[in-house]
């Protein structure tokens, strides 16, 4: 997995609340057997509307998506984050994000960063009048806007780590197996 | 001994903390039963084949095909979708072979949607942390077992170590009191938990459903209720165990025998909250003024109850109306229905096909509607032939197809086509879920079933 430490980049705004992962990533192509080459059915429905956001010229390349309340709810398919990963994102901004996509998102080097309704509604604001490079600081855990202002946002402290130095967290399982055996043997 | 009172949760957790949390590192949590299927596993095991490590506890690992497979065979000969669905299922038969893993293959009995079969062959007990790469795993909470879905990195987590990380989530109390109403059933109580709570309600939290109301549900019905617990953005859903838990139980293949059995019901018994042991946070619901509710929306928490009508929205919530053609004002009663599904990890276990059927029998299937009945499971469909429920399922003009997943989720070919809309049994109404451009009305087996008879959305309570 590749550190990530500090992101600069412009932001996608995706501003639908309850953006579930069946729209991330519809059912029908959850049939392959690999993680690879998913990013091309991204949003796979929507996409095929001209006028969505991920199809105007503007947004290529960003590596931020911004969306609305509880985003990536629903199903626990990991094809979500690898989809999104695929595309080219490394982080999702939102008021709030799914439990299960935010512990898959940290497994792929994909950021998820809760904002506040403040921080959120300012990105908005920033991405329509075309001024929206966003800097996210992992270290100090910041999103700082191109006017200065600057949001704090939670990220579990051993997630934290793992993605700031590109640690795979089955090897520090796996460094338990002594204590794990241990348990095992009262069962 | 540990004096502190304690909520259910607390006691499942402290019960499988290999290593404690810190400010560090979450908690390694142990894993009772892991469940497999062919969609969310076939990168966790070459993560497996790549870093050249073993399954460590295939003994605890069971896995069964449901996603993917078709529900229709060509003289015994499965109808696969296509060759992509065909090859994963080849993949999972591969795989549990060369790692040594008890496969319910299709067909074979135990078979059948992977949330339906762990409790039906008693692998899902009391006390047991149990996880899936499948979302709905909370299902198995309606046994007191903390069970939660994960994502394929984890699957290949548990496969390696049989071990999870965790932080230790918050607890939700979900009392709901009194006792349902006729025709009212688990599914419109979970969707009107979900409508009230809302669809990141649960976030966080680990649910845990208590009351009167509960107390009188069966595993069944249990079981519909704590499998949308998701729905809320639950961690999991739960439900302390009782007499009906330990009935269920009993004589099931893997469940304890004998002496082992009675040891086991006697520490199950303990697994309670106790008196003074506080939640994070609690709410309560009244059971008996809860209707027959049906979803409006593209998610679960756009719920009414069936006399309702829908109600003002904003901002995504109009997107949502547009998608489903409804408007704010309008009835759902009266609406035009293209297909009924009756299935799923929801609603496709004995009770729910009765349910159905009671509605169904001596009637016809109206006019222009497509009615889909498929059992959870194989050993569903043998309870079920057993009492001829097929026979009212074909005599009033539906079709009775082979367990699986299905049209809940529409990979292998069972699906809502764009424009249609399906009252289904399951638990999702997201945008193209059963198919692309299908629009979705969740409902319960009986609503389903008064639907299919008149070709529109109806309040069942007129048919009863
Ligand atoms: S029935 Fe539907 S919700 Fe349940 S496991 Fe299958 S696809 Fe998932």
């Amino acid at each position: 997995m590749k550190p990530l430490v500090t992101l600069t980049s412009r932001v996608v705004v995706l501003p639908n609340d309850n953006v579930d992962t069946d729209q991330i990533i519809p059912a029908r192509f959850l049939t392959t057997t690999t993680r690879e080459g998913l990013g091309e059915h991204l949003f796979a429905d929507w996409r095929k509307d001209p006028s969505f956001v991920l199809n105007r010229p503007e947004t290529k390349g960003a590596q931020i998506l911004v969306a609305g309340n509880n985003f990536a709810c629903g199903s626990s398919r990991e094809h979500a984050p690898w989809a999104l990963v695929d595309f080219g994102f490394r982080a999702v901004v939102s008021t709030s994000i799914a439990d299960i996509f935010t512990n898959n998102a940290v497994k792929n080097g994909l950021l998820p960063v809760e904002v506040d309704e403040e921080t959120y509604t300012k990105i908005v604001a920033a991405a329509s009048a075309g001024n929206d490079e966003v800097v996210i600081d992992l270290k100090t855990q910041t999103l700082t806007l191109p006017d200065g202002h600057s949001g704090r946002f939670p990220v579990e402290g051993f997630a934290r780590h793992c993605l700031l130095e590109g640690i795979d967290q089955l090897d520090f399982i796996l460094r338990e197996d002594d204590a794990i055996a241990e348990f095992e043997s009262h069962r | 001994m540990n004096r502190t009172p304690r909520t259910l949760f607390d006691k499942l957790w402290d019960g499988h903390v290999v290593r404690p949390e810190s400010e560090h590192h979450p908690a390694v949590v142990y894993i009772d039963l892991h469940l497999v299927h062919e969609v969310t596993s076939p990168q966790a095991f070459d993560e497996l084949r790549r870093r050249g490590l073993k399954l460590r506890r295939p003994d605890l690992t069971v896995a069964t095909m449901d996603h993917s497979i078709p529900t229709l065979f060509d003289a015994g000969e499965p109808r696969y979708a296509d060759e992509q669905t065909r090859l994963q299922v080849d993949a999972l038969k591969r795989n549990c072979e060369a790692y040594g893993v008890r496969l319910y293959e299709m067909g074979e009995p135990g078979q059948g949607i992977v949330h339906v079969i762990g409790p039906e062959l008693g692998l899902t007990h009391p006390g047991k942390t149990i996880v899936c790469g499948d979302s709905h795993t909370s299902t198995h909470g309606a046994f007191g077992a903390w069970a939660f879905g994960i994502g394929t990195t984890e699957v290949g987590h548990v496969m390696a170590t049989q071990c999870l990380l965790q932080r230790k989530p918050k607890t939700l109390e979900v009392r709901i009191d009194k006792t349902l109403g006729l025709g009212v059933s688990a599914k419109d109580l979970i969707l009107a938990i979900i409508r009230q709570i809302g669809v990141d309600g649960g976030t966080g939290h680990v649910i845990e459903y208590t009351g009167e109301c509960i107390a009188s549900l069966s595993m069944d019905e249990r079981m519909t209720v704590c499998n949308m617990s998701i729905e809320a953005g639950a961690r999991a859903g739960l439900i302390a165990p009782d007499e009906t838990t330990f009935n269920y139980l009993e004589n099931r293949d893997h469940a304890p025998k004998g002496d082992a059995w009675e040891r086991a019901v006697s520490e199950w018994r303990t697994l309670r909250t106790d008196d003074g042991a506080s939640y994070d946070e609690s709410v309560s619901i009244d059971a008996s003024r809860i209707e027959p509710m049906v979803t409006y929306g593209t998610n679960p928490g756009m719920a009414i109850g069936i006399s309702e009508s829908i109600p003002m929205s904003g901002g995504s919530e109009r997107q949502a109306l547009q998608y489903m053609e409804m408007s704010e004002g309008d009835a759902m009663v009266g609406k035009a229905v293209d297909v009924v599904f009756i299935g799923s990890c929801t609603n496709a276990r004995l009770d729910d096909l009765r349910q159905a059927a009671s509605v169904l029998k001596g009637r016809k299937v109206a006019d222009g509607v497509r009615v889909l009945v498929v059992p959870g499971s194989q050993e569903v469909k043998r309870l079920a032939l057993a009492e001829g429920l097929d026979r009212v399922f074909l005599d009033a003009g539906a079709e009775w197809r082979e367990p699986g997943c299905s049209m809940c989720i529409g990979m292998n070919g069972d699906a809502v086509a764009s424009g249609q809309l399906a009252v289904s049994t399951s638990n999702r109404n997201f945008e193209g879920r059963q198919g692309k451009g299908s629009r979705t009305v969740l409902a319960s087996p009986l609503t389903a079933a008064a639907c299919a008879v008149s070709g529109k959305i109806s309040d069942v309570r007129s048919l009863m």
